[in-house]
């Protein structure tokens, strides 16, 4: 088993905010479901989080910038991490990812052991 | 009560009060001596009593009887003085003077700290099952043997053992300092769930002492939160799951001691008390930070103590199952997330799910599938349940996946 990292991105500014309470529940319950579903494969490593909006870049000399700003079109929205044989069976624990209804897309990453 | 009935009664209740306190007084590695002093205060109650009839006040004649008992041992073992003695608080006081504390309090700490000590980590669960039914709830080897559905021999060599791990390890009877007790807590915890867990899905057809193991099991949590250094969200949420689990108990099973399922239960069986008590705890879990898998699956059960099905409420289940799943994977918990989720999101999704699961040797797999193909595709229902039949080892869900072909034939 390898751990994948699942890196979800989005056009985050021109999303449809939630509209009610409900609507955000709703929401919320695509994303439990799919990380549940993970789970009850015993594939899931870290449920990993949400990101804020907010973001810093560091560079050498002290240089400290603004940004990522919302703007740019595939921003990162979020993480988690899974365990998969390989990179075929990641891709098909992502296809559930409900980024995927939301015109997002899921960014599959092997995490190296050093 | 007549003395025939009484002493099996009494020995339940008292015997393990009496070891505690002696145990806690001896110290671990004298746990036999403990032992052997309340045996023999049972043996010659039996005898006394046979002859002379019941005294006015049974209880507080075990009581005089073990403590003089002990005071004897004490007086006539030499090793005792030589080793033990100058080691007990009470030492200097002299033997005749030791006190031997039976009240009420000083029986609830004793097996308190008694139930710190047998739940240490260095013995394996199961002795620490057994040891915990035979010194902490008065079960006798037999009983013990019947509950694991094996034969005394094999629980005895397992208690012995264990006992010489708390000798040697020397484990000492008392609460665990502030800054581990949280950490030794969950060991409790475990031991507590695994032994209500072990009365409640045991295939042993004796029904008495299965309820007895659940009961036991609710009684050792209730001495968790009437002492307020262990009194804890987690064990809230523990005994919370019990009384909820524990509110099903007649309505589960029939009179051949036979699994009813939940969905043919008589809820009118189902015991208030218990689910009243079950709420209660759940809300003092709630006064925390803390969620641990006892909050989860109390939530759970607490939603299953309402019989009529509708979306909120598989909604609810459903969405605490896939927390729990982040919490701990277990298969039990994959497969009833699965049917959570063909009550709240249609059938089909929940297959599409449940072949991910990859879980083709467990026989619950199956029986869960050929149930949801059930009203879909007979062929394949029946095909799951026949793979189940063939899978399964206990005679309890054998006869359920029977009852499900019988339906499709």
């Amino acid at each position: 088993m390898t751990n994948f990292l699942l890196v979800f991105r989005n056009d985050y500014k021109n999303q449809p905010t939630p509209s009610s309470p409900e609507e955000m529940q709703a929401v919320m319950q695509q994303w439990m479901d799919w990380i549940g579903g993970i789970a009850a494969q015993n594939k899931l490593v870290d449920g990993g989080s949400a990101l804020g909006s907010k973001g810093k870049v560091v560079r050498a000399n002290k240089v400290v910038t603004d940004g990522p700003y919302t703007e740019i079109k595939e921003l990162i929205g979020g993480y988690t991490i899974v365990k998969a044989e390989s990179f075929d069976e990641a891709v098909k624990l992502a296809e559930g990812c409900p980024i995927l209804k939301m015109g997002g897309n899921v960014e599959i990453r092997d995490i190296v052991v050093m | 009560m007549n003395e025939r009935e009484l002493i099996p009664h009494l020995f339940r209740t008292e015997y393990r009060k009496i070891t505690a306190v002696l145990c806690k007084l001896f110290g671990i590695e004298h746990i036999g001596i403990a032992e052997d002093i309340a045996s023999d205060t049972f043996l010659l109650a039996s005898e006394t009593w046979a002859l002379k009839g019941l005294p006015e006040n049974p209880v507080a004649w075990l009581y005089v009887v073990s403590k003089n008992k002990a005071k004897d041992y004490l007086k006539h073992n030499s090793l005792f003085i030589q080793k033990i003695a100058p080691a007990l608080t009470y030492s200097n006081a002299g033997i005749q003077e030791i006190e031997i504390d039976l009240s009420d309090q000083n029986i609830k700490d004793s097996q308190l700290q008694m139930m710190f000590a047998v739940c240490h980590p260095s013995i394996s669960s199961e002795a620490q099952i057994g040891l915990s039914l035979k010194l902490l709830c008065g079960f006798g080897i037999v009983e013990i043997a019947d509950a694991f559905l094996t034969n005394k021999e094999t629980i005895n060599k397992r208690l012995l053992r264990a006992k010489e791990k708390l000798r040697t390890e020397k484990i000492k009877i008392e609460l665990p300092n502030e800054k581990d007790i949280n950490e030794r807590l969950e060991n409790v915890l475990t031991t507590l769930y695994l032994l209500f867990n072990e009365g409640y899905y045991s295939p042993s057809q004796n029904t008495v002492l299965r309820k007895d193991l659940c009961f036991e099991a609710i009684r050792l949590s209730l001495l968790l939160v009437e002492n307020d250094s262990t009194n804890t969200p987690s064990a809230n949420a523990l005994l919370s799951l019990m009384c909820f689990h524990a509110s099903r108990f007649e309505a589960r099973i029939n009179p051949n001691g036979e699994i009813v399922l939940y969905e043919e239960q008589d809820e009118t069986l189902w015991e208030k008390e218990l689910i009243v008590k079950g709420e209660f705890y759940l809300n003092e879990s709630s006064k925390g930070k803390i969620l641990s898998k006892y909050h989860l699956e109390a939530a759970i059960a607490f939603w299953h103590t309402i019989k009529t099905d509708s979306k909120e409420k598989w909604d609810n289940i459903l969405q605490l199952y896939n927390k729990l799943l982040q919490i701990e994977y277990s298969p039990i918990a994959a497969l009833n997330r699965t049917f959570a989720l063909s009550k709240s999101k249609g059938k089909q999704v929940a297959i599409n799910e449940a072949e991910k699961l990859g879980l083709h040797n467990n026989h619950l797999y199956h029986s869960l599938l050929g149930n949801l193909y059930t009203d879909t595709d007979r062929q394949k229902a029946l095909g799951h349940f026949e793979t189940a039949l063939q899978l399964v080892k206990n005679e309890a869900d054998k006869k359920i996946i029977l009852s499900y072909i019988s339906h499709l034939l």
